[in-house]
C-alpha cells in the first residue's frame, strides 16, 4: 500500500491541517515510511481474536443522570480567541 | 544545612519534620537553582509566588504537626498537567495562552499533600516524542556529557524536563506522563528513577490527552523510595475519570523492604534485539546476576508477540491522538490563525491547525486520521487492537507461571546527541521505545531504574516490568536492583 499525493491530501483535508502544494511529496514519504513499518502487523495470525476495548478488565461506572456540575459561562469561555455576548464566536458558518 | 537540592524527597521529608530546614529554604534554594539552568530549558514557566505561598503553607502546617510525606517538598510540574491559572501548553503552540480554571487531579492530590510547586516543565509537543526535540520551547536539554565532550544531548522524552530538573537537582521530584515509554527512557537517559504504574491508578483528569487507552501519568524521582512517596500522592480513584481504577492505594513506602527472596524474575528473550549495544546486553546480564544474588529465581521466558507491539503502538496511539487532538479547533482555546478575506469556518480550522501544531503532532493525527478512514479501519486499527490482545495475553500467560516480575533493558542505548536523529526518518526514532512500549500496550506497571553506566560516562537504565496492581512489589523488586546496583554517580555542573 502506497500513498500517492492525492491520498495525502485528502488525508490532510481530513484532518482539516492546510498543507501547502510543495509540502504533500515529503508527507507522503514520511507516511509511507510510517505504513511500510506497520505493515508489519500484516504477519501476525489474529484469526478468533477479539480487538481489545478496554486494557483492565473493568466495568464502567454508572450514576444517575443529572445536572452536577454548571453555571460558570464566564470560565468556560475565558480561553476563547473570541467570545462576544457569552459565546464562542467563529466565521460565519450559513450564508 | 548546604546543597539543600541535593537532598532526597524522604531525607527532606524527615529533616522537615525535625524542623532542621523549612521549606521556605528549601523552595528558595530550588529556586535559585532553577535560575543558574537557563541551559538546560528544563522549567518553561516559572511560579515562584505560587511556590514560595505553599511553602510558607507547608511550613504551617509541619509546625501544626499536619504534615504527609510531600508537605513542604518542591517539585516540577510537566506543562501536560492543567495548573489552575497556571500556563499548561503541553509544549504546543496550539496552546499559546490557555490558562486552565481547573486543577488537574493529580496535581490537586499532590498540593493536598503539601507539595510546592516551582514550574512547569518542558516536554515534547503533546508527549509526542523521544528527545524532547518536538516542543515549541526548544529543546530540554541532559544535564549529563559525554566526558569532557560538550555536544548536548537529549535528556529523551517526552517528559524530558522532568528528567533534566530532577537529574540536574532543580527540584526533588516531578511529575511525569507515560504513553510509551515517556517517563521510563527519559529517566534512564538522565540516571534517575521513574515509575508508569498500572494503567487507572492514576486519574487522567486535567491531563492533556494524548492516546486515552495508553496514557498514565507518575512520578520521576532520584530513587525507587522517591519515586514510592510520590506515587502514593498521584494514585487513588477518581470519580471524573471514568477509567480510573476504584482499588485502595497501600503504602507503597512501607513495603521497600529490600527482600526479594522466593521472587521469580523472567528475562524475555525477544528483548534481545538485533545490533542491540553490547554494553545495553552487558548491563542486563549483571542485572539478572544482582537479582539471583538477592535471592530471585531468574527464568528464561518468552512475549512472542513482542515485535509487533511498535507496529501496534503506531496505529492505536496516533488513532487515539487525531480523536483527542480535534478538539483544537482555534474555537475554544488557545491559538486561532489570521483569517483572510472570505475565509469560512473549514479554512479557519485547517489554518489554525497548520499554525498551531508542530511536524510531528501533523504527522500522527494524519497517520491517526488515515488508519481510522472507511476502507481501512479493518486493517489497520481493528488489527492493530488484536495484535494489542495478543501482546497482553503474552504477559498474562507467563504471570500465569509464577513470575512475579520482568527484567529488560529500559532503552536500546544511552542518551544520543541533540539533532542527530534529524535526518533518519520518524521510524528510527520510534524505536527508542521498543523495551517500554510493551508495558502501555498491556497497561502493566513498569519501573526504569538506574544501573550502570556506558564507556561514554552516560547513565544506563534497567526495566523492571511488573503485575497489574502490584506496584508495591515491584517498587521493592526495584529497591532489591538499586541497592545491589549502587548507582550514585551525577552529572558534573557545566550549566
Amino acid at each position: 500500500m502506497s500513498i500517492d499525493i492525492e491520498t495525502a491530501a485528502r488525508v490532510a483535508h481530513l484532518a482539516r491541517i492546510k498543507v501547502e502544494e510543495d509540502e504533500l511529496p515529503a508527507l507522503a514519504t514520511a507516511f509511507n515510511d510510517i505504513l511500510g513499518f506497520i505493515e508489519q502487523l500484516n504477519e501476525v495470525d489474529v484469526e478468533g481474536v477479539e480487538p481489545m476495548v478496554s486494557v483492565t478488565p473493568m466495568r464502567l461506572k454508572r450514576r444517575k443522570d443529572g445536572v452536577t456540575d454548571g453555571g460558570m459561562q464566564d470560565k468556560v469561555l475565558s480561553n476563547a480567541p473570541d467570545a462576544r455576548e457569552g459565546f464562542f464566536a467563529v466565521p460565519k458558518v450559513v450564508e | 544545612m548546604t546543597d539543600l537540592t541535593k537532598l532526597k524527597i524522604a531525607e527532606a521529608r524527615d529533616a522537615l519534620r525535625k524542623g532542621e530546614v523549612t521549606s521556605v529554604e528549601l523552595t528558595e534554594a530550588c529556586l535559585t537553582a532553577i535560575e543558574g539552568a537557563g541551559a538546560l530549558n528544563a522549567f518553561v514557566h516559572k511560579t515562584p509566588e505560587i511556590a514560595r505561598e505553599q511553602a510558607a503553607a507547608a511550613d504551617t502546617r509541619i509546625k501544626a504537626g499536619d504534615a504527609p510525606s510531600l508537605c513542604g517538598i518542591p517539585l516540577g510540574i510537566k506543562d501536560l498537567f492543567c495548573t489552575k491559572g497556571v500556563a499548561s501548553q503541553a509544549a504546543s503552540n496550539i496552546l499559546g495562552g490557555f490558562k486552565p480554571e481547573y486543577e488537574s487531579t493529580v496535581t490537586s492530590q499532590l498540593f493536598d499533600a503539601g507539595a510546592v510547586m516551582l514550574g512547569k516543565l518542558n516536554m515534547d509537543e503533546f508527549a509526542m516524542g523521544s528527545s524532547n526535540e518536538t516542543s515549541c520551547y526548544g529543546n530540554a536539554v541532559n544535564p549529563w556529557r559525554r566526558g569532557n565532550d560538550d555536544a548536548q544531548l537529549t535528556p529523551g522524552g517526552s517528559s524530558g524536563g522532568s528528567a533534566s530538573a530532577v537529574a540536574a537537582d532543580l527540584c526533588l521530584g516531578a511529575t511525569g506522563t507515560d504513553t510509551g515509554g515517556s517517563i521510563r527512557q527519559p529517566a534512564a537517559f538522565t540516571g534517575i528513577t521513574g515509575i508508569k504504574p498500572t494503567y487507572g491508578r492514576c486519574s487522567r483528569w486535567g491531563i492533556v490527552a494524548f492516546a486515552s487507552s495508553l496514557d498514565q501519568a507518575g512520578p520521576m524521582a532520584k530513587d525507587v523510595r522517591d519515586s514510592a512517596i510520590m506515587l502514593q500522592a498521584m494514585c487513588g480513584h477518581d470519580p471524573k475519570d471514568s477509567t480510573s481504577a476504584d482499588l485502595a492505594v497501600p503504602d507503597f513506602e512501607a513495603m521497600l523492604t529490600g527482600d526479594i527472596k522466593g521472587k521469580t524474575i523472567g528475562i524475555p528473550r525477544e528483548y534481545r534485539m538485533d545490533g542491540m549495544p553490547e554494553e545495553i546486553d552487558a548491563l542486563w546480564a549483571e542485572g539478572r546476576k544482582m537479582l539471583e544474588d538477592a535471592g530471585a529465581r531468574i527464568v528464561d521466558i518468552s512475549l512472542p508477540h513482542t515485535k509487533y507491539a511498535l507496529p501496534a503502538y503506531y496505529v492505536i496511539a496516533p488513532a487515539e491522538a487525531s480523536s483527542n487532538l480535534a478538539r483544537y479547533d482555534g474555537v475554544r482555546y488557545g491559538h486561532r490563525a489570521k483569517l483572510s478575506q472570505g475565509d469560512g469556518i473549514v479554512e479557519m480550522y485547517e489554518k489554525t491547525r497548520a499554525e498551531g501544531f508542530g511536524d510531528e503532532v501533523k504527522r500522527r493525527v494524519m497517520v491517526g486520521t488515515y488508519v481510522l478512514s472507511a476502507g481501512f479501519y479493518d486493517a489497520y486499527y481493528n488489527r492493530a487492537r488484536k495484535v494489542r490482545t495478543l501482546i497482553k495475553k503474552d504477559f498474562e500467560d507467563v504471570f500465569a507461571q509464577g513470575v512475579d516480575a520482568i527484567l529488560t533493558p529500559a532503552t536500546p542505548s544511552a542518551a544520543f546527541g541533540l539533532g542527530e536523529m534529524t535526518e533518519a526518518d520518524p521510524v528510527a526514532m520510534y524505536l527508542n521505545d521498543v523495551f517500554t512500549v510493551t508495558v502501555n500496550l498491556a497497561g502493566l506497571p513498569g519501573i526504569s531504574v538506574p544501573a550502570g553506566l556506558s564507556k561514554q560516562g552516560l547513565p544506563l537504565g534497567l526495566q523492571l516490568i511488573g503485575r497489574p496492581w502490584e506496584e508495591g512489589d515491584l517498587l521493592n523488586t526495584a529497591h532489591a536492583l538499586e541497592q545491589a546496583a549502587g548507582f550514585v554517580a551525577k552529572p558534573s555542573k557545566w550549566w
